[in-house]
């Protein structure tokens, strides 16, 4: 049988279905205890709309993997970053044409060029301080021209 | 399972509605946000004054959402319209934390919804900055700029609050208030610091909005910040007296202006026809 972590942590993103919510590193706790699992998840903006639905597929997923008393909570603190994003999750967020974050050190950012994903040209500009979801902004390569979205530092 | 579910795993799941799972479209749980967050509120914490407090700062988020909503299909270009949608939404996201902390400290079993769509206009304990109308850019931009440099700064403090949810909550908030004050700077700096014409919209925004920070208790950190930005958009501090209080009383003690009456009625009238209805 499948651990309750490994199928908690293959649930995808609702706005990154090429990741998965512990590529994220939205998933924060699997807890099993006389067949009961709890869940502890994080959410990257406080309006995140994905929430309620990543909640529903986790349990789902569990309890079609066998578990059957399957509880989800919320946990605020400390506040998600991107600094949670696993390596596997930049390469897949690089995979999908998004250009991953930077990572930042302590409380200050360090300011590296976003590279262009389909080329890997630093020589891009930012379009727009936000894109399609809250967690993105909007970015053209200067050489290839090819626009794209880049996670912000968070 | 296979891969191929696994794909549209956030589709398929919306096909599994059961008796206490009703949804209807993608993002539409409407579970509980503080779900499992713990609704004690700790010994040393008086549960009225954090329902108060609570609710005052989630009133503010609620109805400043609701004017940033209302600019969604009239921005100037499609960049700014996502990044209101984005702020907006930020926005409701904090109010929906913040009530449903108010609901719980009071103790009267309010959830978020009821607090939201059921109470009346002298319930809300908003401030009125957040009730006008914006007649233009320049007066989104000159407020979205005062408004997330006050709460930003007000949120830094509660970071350290005694009630541990509250402090989440604002330790959350203080990374996207950061984000929109940035946004809202750089487009007061572009229009102030632009042409004779922006200048003057600007300028006016800001002389239209002056009198009410009055409410605002704007500490120091986020007054010089703000006086940074006008010296770069080449802007005058207005010295506009605050607005009066309404016989003594005002945002906070639940006394509006005119403009919240309309909001409300466009904010909670499906809510209210429809009082059985579920998400």
């Amino acid at each position: 049988m499948v651990s309750a972590r490994e199928t908690a942590g293959s649930v995808p993103d609702p706005e990154f279905p090429a990741l998965t919510i512990a590529d994220l590193g939205i998933l924060r706790d699997v807890r099993e205890a006389d067949g009961a699992v709890t869940v502890t998840i994080t959410p990257t903006y406080s309006g995140c709309p994905a929430m309620a639905q990543i909640a529903a597929d986790l349990r789902r997923r569990l309890e079609r993997a066998g578990f059957r008393d399957v509880a989800v909570r919320t946990e605020l603190s400390p506040p998600w970053t991107t600094d949670w994003i696993t390596p596997d999750g930049r390469r897949k967020l690089a995979e999908a044409g998004i250009a991953p974050p930077g990572e930042r050190a302590g409380p200050v950012l360090v300011p590296l060029a976003i590279r262009c994903p389909r080329c890997g040209s630093p020589d891009t500009r930012e379009l727009a301080r936000f894109s399609g979801t809250a967690c993105k902004a909007l970015y053209q390569c200067q050489v290839c021209k090819e626009p794209f979205e880049h996670v912000k530092e968070h | 399972m296979s891969d191929d579910e696994s794909e549209f795993d956030a589709y398929l799941s919306l096909a599994d509605v059961t008796e206490d799972d009703h949804r209807w479209a993608f993002g539409t749980g409407f579970a509980d946000p503080l779900a499992g967050l713990g609704e004690a509120v700790p010994p040393g914490v008086d549960p009225a004054a954090l329902a108060e407090r609570c609710l005052a700062l989630g009133d503010d988020a609620l109805i400043y959402s609701h004017r940033l909503q209302q600019w969604v299909t009239w921005a100037p270009e499609l960049e700014e319209e996502t990044a209101l949608a984005n702020i907006a939404l930020d926005l409701l996201g904090q109010a929906r934390l913040l009530l449903t902390r108010a609901g719980q400290a009071e103790g009267k079993s309010r959830d978020e919804d009821q607090l939201a769509f059921f109470r009346d206009e002298r319930e809300f304990r908003n401030v009125r900055l957040v009730e006008r109308a914006d007649a233009d850019f320049a007066e989104l931009a000159a407020r979205l700029l005062v408004f997330s440099a006050w709460r930003l700064a007000l949120f830094d403090r509660l970071t350290a609050d005694s009630d541990p949810v509250l402090a989440a909550i604002a330790a959350k908030a203080v990374k996207e208030l950061t984000y929109h004050r940035d946004y809202a700077a750089a487009w007061v700096i572009r229009l102030g610091d632009g042409t004779d014409y922006s200048h003057a919209k600007a300028q006016a925004a800001l002389d239209a909005l002056w009198p009410y920070t009055g409410e605002l208790d704007l500490d120091a950190d986020a007054a010089a910040y703000l006086e940074g930005v006008f010296a770069e958009a080449t802007l005058t501090r207005p010295s506009a007296p605050p607005l009066a209080p309404v016989a003594g009383k005002t945002g906070r003690d639940g006394t509006h202006t005119e403009a919240m009456g309309y909001i409300l009625a466009e904010l909670q009238s499906v809510a209210r026809a429809n009082p059985e209805a579920t998400w």
